[in-house]
């Protein structure tokens, strides 16, 4: 599947990676008065890549209602966690399994591609929604 | 952000032509078209300004005028310098002595060496980036035929001791040993006499010192042994084929002369301007740590690391002010390996994946120090606000 990577001044990423890196969505500035229902950790400062992700559940227990995130990365990184933060909201946000299984060429096509090294930057979005998900889930077996 | 306005400071990757050189090529381009090789006059015109420039660019470094040997730029030279000497001096021994710091031009050509059988010690370098000429004196053995120590590091400017390290190897059991360095970062800022220098071997690059790209040359001192490793026509005798680029070549040699002229005012200048933008980055922005030594160092480079900003990101950011520099971080190399350099001089990891190169150059002043710090602490600001990494 090839993208033509560049916008119009021929930037090196796409026209959506440029909006997203930009100006991102749904970032979490402040976490100390937030209260998530899961949170999502992935990546290392040692990696060159982290992010976490703070994730609000409805109250059916049903569907992703916020996620907000912070990433220590690239523009690529940056841009794939605000994509994927937009993608886990909106229509009324995604329902746990959808979350869980959202992959990471579904990130990249919304972004209208990536260059093939950047791809890894797309798994962290993934991988992140997933690891809240889960701690969410864990949390309510542990009855909290 | 400036509308259009540009502040170049990537000067280590390249610089920008000056117009005086632009001045001096363009006529070459269109008037003086002959081969070199051929016998009628445009022939014997076009021979007549190689040999000019020739004789120009070893003036200024002191050398003889057949010493030089014209290239396609920096890199030709060090693969030429590297494979060439090695090849040829194989009877005499096949190890080669280098440094973990040098530019990739001559690592990958030291890794292709040693699968043709070759054997390489890379020295270390200390925290400030400079190697040791004990180290050196270490490495060296009876069958060591090359060494190659960069004069000036691209990446953190670190300033090697060439002058010691050719009195060393020519006082050790390697004393009929190559000495060969990649100058191609000093040339701006260093007086380059082979002899004073005591090297057998110099590349420079017409792309870093305000010349035009596509050429450079390497210095080879007289009676050192070379193979080709470009063939054909026998240009440069027989060390280097090809129709020679006049209008290149005349602009290589007006750039180091230009270079010669302006360099004990531009080393001054540059490091007052250097040091005025660390010193209001670091008032300004915290969590700044720089990245090799302040002594030893090009002044002109500053390369430092900034706690939780990641170096892609902020060379886009700052692209985006209208600002160039460049990055070490992992995320912005092809191999998504960080600098090789960062992690020679123990950078911590992290931290050289949040490294940015400032290299200032001849066309930097004063107000374009002010807005890059007023943009970099914007940009700092914005990407340590949504970065999992605080100050």
């Amino acid at each position: 599947m090839s993208h033509d990577m560049s916008d119009g001044d021929g930037w090196i990423y796409s026209e959506q990676v440029r909006e997203h890196f930009f100006s991102p969505k749904n970032v979490l500035f402040d976490e100390s008065n937030y209260r998530a229902d899961g949170i999502g950790s992935v990546g290392s400062p040692e990696c060159g890549d982290m992010m976490l992700v703070w994730i609000k559940v409805d109250e059916a227990g049903e569907r992703i209602k916020e996620c907000k995130w912070r990433t220590f990365g690239c523009a690529s990184a940056i841009a794939a966690a605000s994509m994927m933060s937009v993608m886990a909201t909106e229509n009324g946000g995604m329902t746990l399994e959808q979350a869980q299984r959202l992959k990471p060429e579904q990130i990249v096509e919304r972004l209208g591609g990536l260059p093939d090294r950047k791809f890894h930057c797309s798994v962290l979005g993934h991988k992140a929604l997933r690891e809240a998900v889960l701690d969410y889930l864990r949390g309510k077996e542990n009855g909290k | 952000m400036q509308d259009n306005k540009r502040v170049y400071v990537d000067n280590a990757a390249t610089t920008p032509i000056d117009e005086r050189v632009l001045g001096v090529i363009l006529p070459h381009l269109i008037n003086d078209y002959g081969n070199a090789s051929s016998l009628h006059k445009e022939g014997r015109d076009a021979r007549r300004f190689i040999d000019k420039s020739r004789a120009e660019i070893a003036d200024l470094i002191e050398s003889k005028k057949d010493e030089i040997i014209f290239t396609s730029g920096g890199t030709e030279a060090d693969s030429l310098a590297i494979l060439g000497i090695a090849r040829a001096s194989k009877s005499n021994g096949s190890h080669i002595v280098t440094s973990v710091i040098e530019h990739k031009a001559i690592l990958d050509a030291c890794k292709r060496l040693e699968s043709e059988g070759f054997e390489i010690t890379y020295v270390g370098v200390d925290s400030d980036g400079l190697v040791s000429v004990d180290d050196i004196e270490s490495a060296l053995r009876e069958d060591t035929i090359l060494v190659s120590i960069m004069a000036a590091n691209n990446e953190i400017g670190s300033l090697q001791p060439i002058a010691k390290i050719s009195k060393a190897i020519k006082q050790s059991v390697a004393k009929n040993a190559v000495f060969h360095t990649d100058a191609c970062q000093a040339t701006n800022y260093l007086e380059l006499n082979v002899d004073d220098l005591g090297i057998d071997a110099m590349t420079l690059s017409s792309s870093k010192i305000y010349g035009p790209k596509g050429v450079g040359c390497l210095y080879l001192r007289d009676g050192v042994k070379i193979q080709p490793i470009v063939f054909g026509g026998g240009q440069e005798k027989g060390i280097r084929s090809g129709t020679e680029n006049i209008a290149l070549i005349v602009g290589f040699a007006e750039a180091m002369k230009i270079v010669n002229e302006v360099r004990s005012i531009e080393k001054d200048r540059l490091k007052d301007l250097r040091n005025y933008l660390l010193s209001e980055i670091e008032q300004k922005i915290d969590g700044i740590t720089v990245n090799g030594g302040m002594i030893d160092r090009l002044p002109n480079n500053l390369n430092i690391s900034i706690k939780g900003v990641e170096g892609e990101s902020l060379l886009l950011m700052l692209d985006q002010f209208g600002i160039a520099v460049s990055t070490g971080s992992a995320c912005s190399s092809s191999d998504l390996n960080p600098s090789h350099v960062l992690l020679a001089i123990n950078t911590p990891i992290e931290l050289a994946h949040c490294s940015v190169r400032f290299s200032l150059g001849r066309f930097t002043n004063r107000d374009d120090i002010d807005y890059i710090v007023k943009s970099l602490v914007e940009s700092v600001e914005k990407i340590r606000g949504l970065s999992v990494i605080k100050s």
